[in-house]
């Protein structure tokens, strides 16, 4: 009787081992890092989502190979020196391909140790041109466009379509932000049609902007074009708003967030900023918000369709390819087209996605709205 | 000339916000010789706690001036609260403990604090109400000088003046200074030490509180972490003005805002910093104690 019992109780405990073992040996792991927490988590989380419900969806299917998707979840609070350990982190959990990371200076300073690694990386948000265009990381990949294709519009935008003449280029002395001002900078000169009139870093963080833009005030910009992120940005656009300023206010996508226009208020009103491409009409995109709704029972946020196109293609890639190693899926990667909420997509020979890039929108009745 | 006079009273606005936060640094430290770095954490609870305060009341349509009452003081006595159960917990303790264990408590009380925001609220910025309307009579000048700038510059005012009648006439500002000169001392003669190190931590905390409520509302938001900038900046302006000097952390906080006004308005905003640290550096190779500070002489 009693040994027995013990005979059944190691069959249970066994029985209930095996099918844990047989997953984590044959799962394909999927890193998901990025900011989760701290001022920029609200970047951060809707990657999180995405890849959960791809994956979920997957999963429910049977897999990529037959192979079940398994999630490594890491916070970087998009600081390069957290992203640095994080990435060592995950490259020590045997992670397969990685969905990540958010912000350009931690996805920069990440990316060796993933390349060291032999492992791919693929990430909706990092929007840094050098992290393609220096060729220095063949294991990059991104969905969203680089800072250069939205500089470019946004720019064209000012001076053809607003006919400003003067622009104060204002930045946050960061990776991000001082990328898109310095391109914005150039394409203004180039273009011999406007005068940069002010290029300047401001401290984020700093308790008041009122000097900087008095500056502003008495450079006689039209228009500011800002590169930069949402607190500082609402801060610099209240305070020209108090100071009864009418200047045009430009920014990036690191501004065309929710956030943004519930901070600012009234003041947000009539800003402009550069976002990803509107992609509502595409039924992947629809099925996409739906699916979020439904799981979390809220709109999707930052980032969110990019991160789940993402998803999708780095898990095409990994089906098309029959492996996770970098060669194979690099080549699915790039010849392999995959329909995903932002359009069909392959990638080129620098990593960029060929089929996405940025549009106008501008601040209406608290909304962001394209401006056709 | 009206380029240089507004740059002249946005260094003002800016200085006052630092002297607002740059005056509970300065009591701490001239009583009981400690730099509180939790004080930037209690100025950002104080911040919160006005916004949890006006965002409630204004849902029930109370007037604004009541909003305003309400939330300071209940802003002001919360931090108090913070303020008094830091010192019971992190700094009464180490009271004995050589000068580097309270200073390393300090900073543990900083990040505790901060992350407790974190998590207990959100991490995301949240949009302060304009507490601060903006007046009828300012609005010939608002190009200028915004009617919230003129209150803090008010208030500032206001704060320095009441705490130095406070300091030297009252009974408790007469213990404060002799805890201040010699702790055993004031001790000898009957003087609760205790009690008086608590009362300071009080007055300072209820002052950040004001203090957050102002700013918060002057900037439009607040997120864990504006505690952090605000408080190393405000430390900053103490030491320069002479930490431990009252009118010391207002000139301090002055004369740094103003350093950083005309650098961003004359050279570039990129620089901003390094004037003002560069500042800093000159005046302590010339006045090693702050432009107000006593020398310290050690006593033999």
């Amino acid at each position: 009787m009693r040994t027995n019992t013990l005979v059944a109780a190691a069959a249970i405990v066994l029985a209930m081992m095996l099918p844990g073992c047989g997953m984590a040996g044959d799962a394909i792991k999927l890193g998901v890092a990025g900011a989760h927490s701290g001022d920029l988590a609200s970047y951060g989380l809707p990657t999180v989502n995405a890849a959960k419900l791809v994956v979920d969806e997957l999963n429910a299917k049977g897999g990529v190979n037959g192979k079940k998707v398994e999630l490594l979840i890491e916070d970087d609070v998009c600081k390069p020196e957290v992203a640095a350990n994080i990435a060592s982190k995950l490259v020590s959990k045997k992670v397969d391909v990685v969905l990540g990371h958010i912000c350009s200076g931690a996805t920069k300073s990440a990316l060796p140790i993933y390349k060291d690694a032999g492992i791919i990386l693929i990430s909706p948000s990092a929007t840094s041109p050098e992290l393609t265009q220096s060729g220095a990381y063949p294991n990059f990949f991104r969905t969203i466009a680089p800072d250069n294709m939205q500089a470019k519009p946004e720019v064209d935008f000012a001076l053809n379509v607003l006919g400003v003449k003067k622009i104060a280029v204002i930045h946050d002395k960061g990776d991000y932000g001082k990328g898109v001002a310095e391109l914005a900078k150039g394409f203004i000169e180039k273009s011999g049609k406007g005068e940069v009139v002010l290029f300047e870093g401001v401290t984020p963080g700093a308790v008041d902007y009122s000097a900087i833009v008095q500056k502003i005030k008495q450079s006689q910009a039209d228009a500011v074009i800002f590169g930069g992120y949402h607190p500082e940005a609402s801060k610099i656009v209240s305070m020209m708003r108090k100071k009864r300023m009418k200047t045009v206010f430009l920014s990036d996508d690191g501004v065309k967030d929710a956030t943004f226009i519930k901070v600012a208020g009234k003041d947000a009103e009539g800003v402009y900023a550069t976002g990803p491409k509107d992609n509502s009409n595409n039924p992947l995109f629809q099925a996409a918000v739906a699916a979020h709704k439904k799981a979390y029972n809220s709109d999707p946020g930052a980032f969110f369709e990019s991160a789940y196109s993402a998803t999708l293609a780095i898990l095409n890639a990994i089906d098309k390819a029959g492996s996770t190693e970098i060669g194979a899926v690099t080549k699915a990667l790039q010849a392999e087209k995959v329909d995903t909420p932002v359009g069909t997509i392959n990638f080129d020979a620098h990593g960029d996605a060929v089929g996405v890039g940025f549009a106008i929108y501008q601040v209406k009745n608290g909304r962001f709205v394209e401006v056709k | 000339m009206d380029y240089f006079i507004e740059l002249f009273l946005s260094g003002l606005t800016r200085g006052s916000i630092y002297a607002l936060i740059a005056l509970g640094y300065t009591m701490v430290y001239g009583i009981i010789g400690l730099i509180n770095f939790a004080h930037g954490e209690i100025y950002m609870i104080g911040a919160f706690t006005s916004f949890i305060v006006a965002t409630t009341l204004s849902i029930y349509g109370f007037p604004l001036a009541a909003i305003v009452v309400v939330a300071g003081v209940a802003a002001a006595i919360w931090s108090s609260a913070y303020g008094y159960t830091v010192e019971q917990i992190a700094y009464k303790p180490l009271r004995h403990a050589p000068r580097l264990a309270p200073l390393i408590s300090a900073i543990g009380m900083s990040i505790l604090l901060q992350n407790y925001v974190l998590l207990a609220q959100t991490s995301d910025f949240l949009p302060f109400p304009k507490l601060i309307p903006e007046f009828a009579f300012m609005e010939p000048v608002a190009h200028v000088i915004g009617s919230s700038d003129l209150v803090i510059l008010i208030t500032t005012a206001m704060i320095m003046l009441a705490l130095t009648l406070l300091i030297k006439f009252t009974r408790i500002g007469k213990a404060m200074r002799a805890t201040a000169q010699d702790r055993t001392m004031a001790l000898l003669v009957g003087i609760n030490v205790d009690r008086v190190i608590s009362a300071t931590f009080i007055l300072g905390s209820a002052l950040a509180a004001i203090g957050g409520l102002l700013i918060a509302s002057h900037i439009g938001q607040i997120n864990f972490a504006i505690g952090f900038i605000a408080g190393i900046k405000a430390f900053t302006a103490a030491v320069l003005g002479g930490i431990g000097s009252i009118p010391g952390a207002v000139l301090g906080s002055l004369v740094l805002g103003l350093t950083e006004s005309f650098a961003t308005g004359y050279v570039s905003s990129d620089y901003e910093d390094v004037f003002a640290f560069s500042l800093l550096v000159l005046i302590l190779i010339f006045k090693p104690s702050g432009l107000l500070g006593k020398a310290d002489t050690k006593k033999v």
